[in-house]
């Protein structure tokens, strides 16, 4: 049974770890209405950069920030696709993740690098196993609590930023695009920077990842999109009540957690990983399809019952 | 203030489309004018608008604004000394922001937006001060998401908004075409308020030809991408609706039976 409790506390550590990616994609899914897949790309090009780094040797918290600028990047050259050439928003975001490919392999020279040692064979303390030896606390437990610390931390940043002059303009520009080019911002500056900051956090998460599952793979972000959007969707029907912007960020969290808990729970079925892609699919369609349905259904009764009220009429009225 | 020279605008060109919507069009407006703009259905009155806003780049000409030519600026550039209002409500304002969020958007318009705070407390007492002139009580709801206001009441506040960071020149394109008869008069009464309260320069597109007339101190009509008519001062007081109307078959050779001014009168 310890065994098993163990197995969950694991998945909701990986799902914090994740979640920092969830925040990167709710920040251009749901503030500027853009579902961006660079995601896939740029989560492996975090991990992918942080292993090679921390193969030869490089300070791991030095390695997560070249990670985070990593993505940066990426997302400079998904948001220069989409507004300079006015490429539109999906497709520019697969022509940067199917360009990331072999630059993600050339990073580390192969399609998967182990970070339990460097390449001098000196073990490699990654920032959980250091936390751990600072706090005392088991590895799993380290992993969950700075996990928990760091997505904090984001969230207080990504607050704060939202809240700022900049920050506003930019949920304005998802908002209201046309407002906000009369009221003399540029939206194809917001909409990059959004999706250069959205792209960092992604690339940050896929970082501290590798450093969690020591090891970096050209493979590892491959879903991350769906994976984002179904951790929102779960946050959003889980925790729909809360309207504050922060918290709405902290509920994305809780349903990364979630998500990578049924997905523990899937494995411990034995029904294989792959079964937790179709139900990835299916979470995020159902919670898209039932806002529509109920309201289709709604509208169908009234009139259903406004024909009732009509014929109850004509009868009396005869 | 304004100058406008020779500018010229088609749509489409080359195609079975190809819409000529401004054919040379001369304007100029002196500090403190107040234009309205009457005219069918496609004269230009609309595009004119948008063509001093930069929403699309003029095909030659000149637009000149207080001296510096503006003709190859974009939008949000341009957008430093313009306050627009939008015949649609819903263009106007964010709907998913609160009331003093947006007007902390407006208030910063062609000003640099940085890390500092999208909002301060002065700023609030501020714009709670401001919005009382639109007498709607919308004081009291400062913090209430803009999507739960009605369409009228977003307008006032778009209006509101335009000129909180006083304009150069304020651009009205058929601002209160949406709205029901009601609402639209006591938006329209704002709107001269507001206009000569800060003593603004004004651009206003209508389709109402009393509203033309009774609003303002100039009026053109615009007639196939072309200024047809231009009136002042007193010429302008003494106007009456079927003088314009006569006016108009005159320039359209009687063929506007069906258009929409027939209707807003």
């Amino acid at each position: 049974m310890s065994g098993m409790l163990g197995t969950f506390e694991g998945a909701v550590a990986q799902g914090i770890l994740w979640s920092i990616m969830v925040l990167g994609v709710y920040i251009t899914y749901k503030i500027l209405d853009i579902a961006d897949l660079t995601v896939d790309g740029s989560f492996s090009l975090g991990g992918c950069t942080c292993a090679a780094l921390l193969f030869q040797g490089v300070n791991p918290i030095l390695a997560l920030f070249i990670g985070f600028l990593a993505g940066l990047v990426a997302g400079a050259v998904t948001g220069i696709l989409h507004t300079l050439f006015e490429i539109p928003a999906i497709l520019a975001g697969i022509l940067t993740q199917i360009s990331l490919w072999p630059i993600n392999y050339k990073i580390m020279d192969k399609a998967n690098q182990s970070i339990s040692q460097d390449k001098n064979r000196n073990e490699i303390k990654n920032i959980f196993m250091r936390f751990q030896e600072i706090t005392g606390l088991e590895l799993r437990e380290a992993t969950l609590v700075l996990g928990l610390i760091i997505a904090i931390v984001i969230i207080l940043i990504l607050y704060w930023f939202f809240g700022t002059e900049l920050g506003s303009s930019i949920r304005a520009t998802g908002n209201n695009p046309d407002m906000i080019r009369a009221l003399g911002v540029n939206i194809k500056i917001t909409k990059l920077l959004t999706l250069m900051l959205s792209n960092g956090l992604v690339a940050l998460s896929g970082a501290l990842v590798a450093q969690n599952q020591k090891y970096g793979d050209i493979n590892m972000g491959t879903g991350a999109i769906v994976i984002g959007l179904a951790a929102i969707v779960i946050g959003e029907v889980l925790l729909g009540w809360i309207k504050n912007f922060g918290g709405k960020l902290f509920s994305a969290v809780v349903g990364a957690s979630i998500y990578f808990l049924i997905r523990a729970i899937v494995l411990e079925l034995d029904m294989g990983t792959n079964w937790m892609k179709l139900i990835s699919a299916v979470i995020i369609a159902v919670a898209m399809a039932v806002p529509v349905i109920s309201k289709k259904i709604k509208t169908r009764r009234m009139y259903a019952e406004s024909v009732e009220e009509d014929m109850v009429k004509e009868e009396t009225e005869c | 203030m304004l100058e406008l020279k020779n500018v010229r605008k088609t749509f489409n060109r080359g195609t079975v489309n190809e819409k000529k919507a401004l054919n040379g069009v001369n304007l100029h407006l002196n500090p403190g004018d107040f234009v309205t703009i009457i005219g069918g259905n496609g004269a230009g009155k609309s595009t004119m608008l948008n063509m001093i806003a930069g929403v699309y780049p003029i095909d030659s000409g000149v637009i000149t604004l207080d001296g510096e030519n503006i003709s190859r600026k974009p939008e949000h550039k341009r957008a430093k000394y313009l306050g627009r209002v939008f015949q649609d409500p819903m263009r106007g304002t964010a709907t998913d922001m609160e009331i003093e969020e947006n007007m902390a958007l407006a208030y910063r318009r062609g000003k640099f937006r940085g890390l500092g705070w999208g909002i301060s407390k002065k700023e609030k007492e501020f714009f709670r001060e401001q919005i009382k002139v639109l007498g709607l009580g919308l004081e009291d709801r400062m913090t209430s998401k803009v999507g739960l206001l009605s369409g009228g009441q977003r307008q006032a506040l778009t209006l509101l908004m335009a000129t909180l960071q006083e304009p150069k020149l304020l651009l009205l394109d058929e601002h209160t075409a949406a709205l029901d008869p009601k609402t639209a008069k006591n938006v329209l009464e704002l709107t001269g308020e507001i206009v000569e309260s800060k003593k603004l320069t004004a651009l206003m597109v209508t389709h109402n030809m009393k509203d033309a007339i009774k609003m303002g101190n100039r009026l053109i009509m615009m007639h196939e991408g072309r200024v047809v008519y231009d009136v002042a001062g007193e010429e302008k007081k003494k106007l009456a609706v079927r003088d314009l109307l006569q006016k108009f078959e005159d320039v359209s050779g009687g063929e506007f039976a069906n258009d929409r001014m027939m209707l807003a009168d």
